[in-house]
């Protein structure tokens, strides 16, 4: 094996086919940064539902006055209903890992301190607020048991998941995350598909070296490794044209326009982008490798 | 060195099979002419030993194997062993004489230090000194044919397999090539040479081979072109 035949070779023929040594950079940084921007905002996803999950509590509102739920049919919530139901609650244990009762007086203060500067804060007297017990779930998707549990006895108005309404935004998300990856992945077919099509004319515009190569008794690896050095090359620079949007991504957008401006949350860190970074790399240039193969296998046979 | 036992080469849609049930044998540092109309199976012939084809039937022992039984990979090995010159030269274009002979063993992972050693020496035996910085566009028809041949014989092949090689060239210039394989042939290389050409044929007087239909329909050892009357 010499390596400076080898990489002789590599520069000629990126040199002589230039256009579509950048036409398959240029589709693969494309298709890989819409990979790695997927990737990314997978992670945001989990970033923050680890962030949410954590603090977001399930409800349990008791009955008041004016409360119109069946379950409410007997007016306001009893002492013996209220104790029942936190000693019901405790036998759920470890799933339910914390109790916290609010009454009516802390309902109201805690709502007067939320809206302290709106004209709702002085409309809202203390008994149209419900009592309710926080409970923290130590597998918060587990909500179910407790819903099952607890909601329609009576003297229980409803049982609330805050996780559900923070699920809906996490679908979105989701949503957006399952559109860049089909984009993306549409864009690595068309890679592939380029990749197939660079090499065939590459190992057209060499087929006197090929054919004297065969004839000379050149091994088939020796005969495939430009062109598969060739492909894994451009594949190479585009990911690595991907890695830096993605690294673009996180400084700029991320960090430095989107967080400032929601500070209650926590974003993506950098571990994620050092994480997808070799994923983007090594995907590049392994399906390069592999759609040159393949496409050379045809086209230079022994 | 070369062995045909009852080969049968049939081409897929095809009536006619290009060799039918030849036996030859061939043996090492003979000088071989191959002789016979065009479609007379004189390529396919050549293609067999080079294993470019497989035997429909029969086999084709070269060198002590036999090649239906050498495993893929093993057939850039076994090509080694052969040089090979065919009437179209299939030169680099783009590379000097000496870059053209010295690719040829680039590619089999050669030191460059061989490299540098030997492609000399090859270009003084072919007699092409003092041209290794030309370009084939430079080079007469016979000078890019020594070229070609300073390629096939710089691996020092045991066997020199010669497709119609002075088929392009004019007859003064073919007899210096004719003479150059036959120096090769001298230094212990089995050479097999397909021709049209008569005139050289009988000259030389060695062994003819005639094909025609796919049948060996002559075998002299120091034939000429045409029948003896």
């Amino acid at each position: 094996m010499r390596a400076q035949f080898v990489a002789r070779e590599v520069s000629h023929g990126l040199r002589r086919n230039l256009t579509m040594t950048l036409a398959v950079m240029i589709t693969v940084a494309v298709s890989l940064g819409l990979f790695g921007g997927a990737l990314l905002l997978r992670a945001q996803v989990s970033t923050m539902k680890d962030f949410w999950y954590d603090k977001v509590e399930v409800s349990l509102f008791l009955c008041g006055n004016g409360s119109e739920a069946a379950s409410c049919a007997g007016g306001a919530v009893t002492k013996a209903q209220r104790d029942q139901i936190q000693a019901d609650l405790e036998k759920l244990k470890p799933l339910v890992q914390d109790i916290y009762y609010e009454s009516q007086a802390e309902a109201y203060q805690h709502f007067q301190e939320q809206f302290k500067n709106s004209p709702i804060a002085a409309n809202v007297r203390e008994s149209a607020l419900p009592e309710s017990f926080r409970i923290k779930l130590s597998d918060p998707t587990k909500y179910e048991v407790v819903a099952s549990a607890f909601a329609g006895r009576p003297g229980v108005e409803q049982v609330n998941d805050q996780r559900q309404i923070l699920d809906k935004f996490f679908k979105l998300l989701g949503g957006l995350q399952a559109i860049a990856l089909a984009i993306a992945l549409t864009m690595l077919v068309v890679t592939v598909l380029l990749i197939v099509n660079t090499m065939r004319v590459a190992a057209f515009s060499r087929r006197r070296e090929t054919s004297i190569m065969r004839l000379v008794g050149a091994s088939n690896f020796y005969i495939q490794l430009p062109f598969l050095l060739e492909a894994a090359f451009a594949a190479g620079i585009g990911a690595i044209l991907a890695i830096g949007a993605l690294v673009l991504t996180k400084a700029v957008l991320v960090d430095a326009i989107v967080a400032p401006s929601f500070a209650f949350t926590s974003f993506v860190g950098w571990d994620a982008v050092f994480v997808i970074a070799p994923v983007l790399l090594l995907t590049g240039i392994v399906l390069a490798g592999l759609a040159a193969f393949f496409t050379l296998r045809k086209y230079l046979r022994v | 060195m070369i062995l045909f036992d009852h080969v049968t080469k049939l081409y897929p849609n095809q009536e006619h099979a290009a060799l039918d049930e030849v036996s030859l044998e061939i043996e090492k540092g003979e000088f071989v002419f191959l002789v016979g109309p065009s479609g007379s199976g004189k390529s396919t012939f050549l293609r067999l030993i080079l294993r470019e084809e497989r035997p429909t039937k029969g086999s084709v022992w070269v060198a002590g194997k036999e090649l239906g039984t050498l495993s893929n990979w093993k057939i850039p090995y076994f090509r080694r062993q052969i040089g090979t010159v065919f009437q179209d030269f299939r030169l680099l274009p783009n590379k000097t004489v000496a870059e053209n002979v010295a690719f040829a063993l680039e590619v089999i992972g050669k030191p460059k230090a061989h490299i540098n050693k030997v492609v000399p020496e090859v270009l003084e035996v072919v007699g092409l000194e003092g041209k290794e910085n030309r370009r084939p566009d430079e080079l007469s028809g016979g000078e890019q044919q020594r070229v070609a041949i300073a390629r096939a014989f710089v691996n020092r092949p045991m066997l020199l397999i010669a497709d119609e090689p002075t088929g392009n060239l004019d007859p003064g210039t073919s007899v210096g090539i004719m003479q150059l394989l036959d120096r090769l042939n001298r230094l212990g290389t089995t050479v097999v040479m397909s021709t049209h050409d008569s005139n050289i044929v009988d000259q030389m007087r060695r062994r003819v081979i005639e094909l025609d239909g796919g049948h060996v329909v002559r075998d002299q050892s120091r034939g000429v072109y045409g029948y003896a009357q």
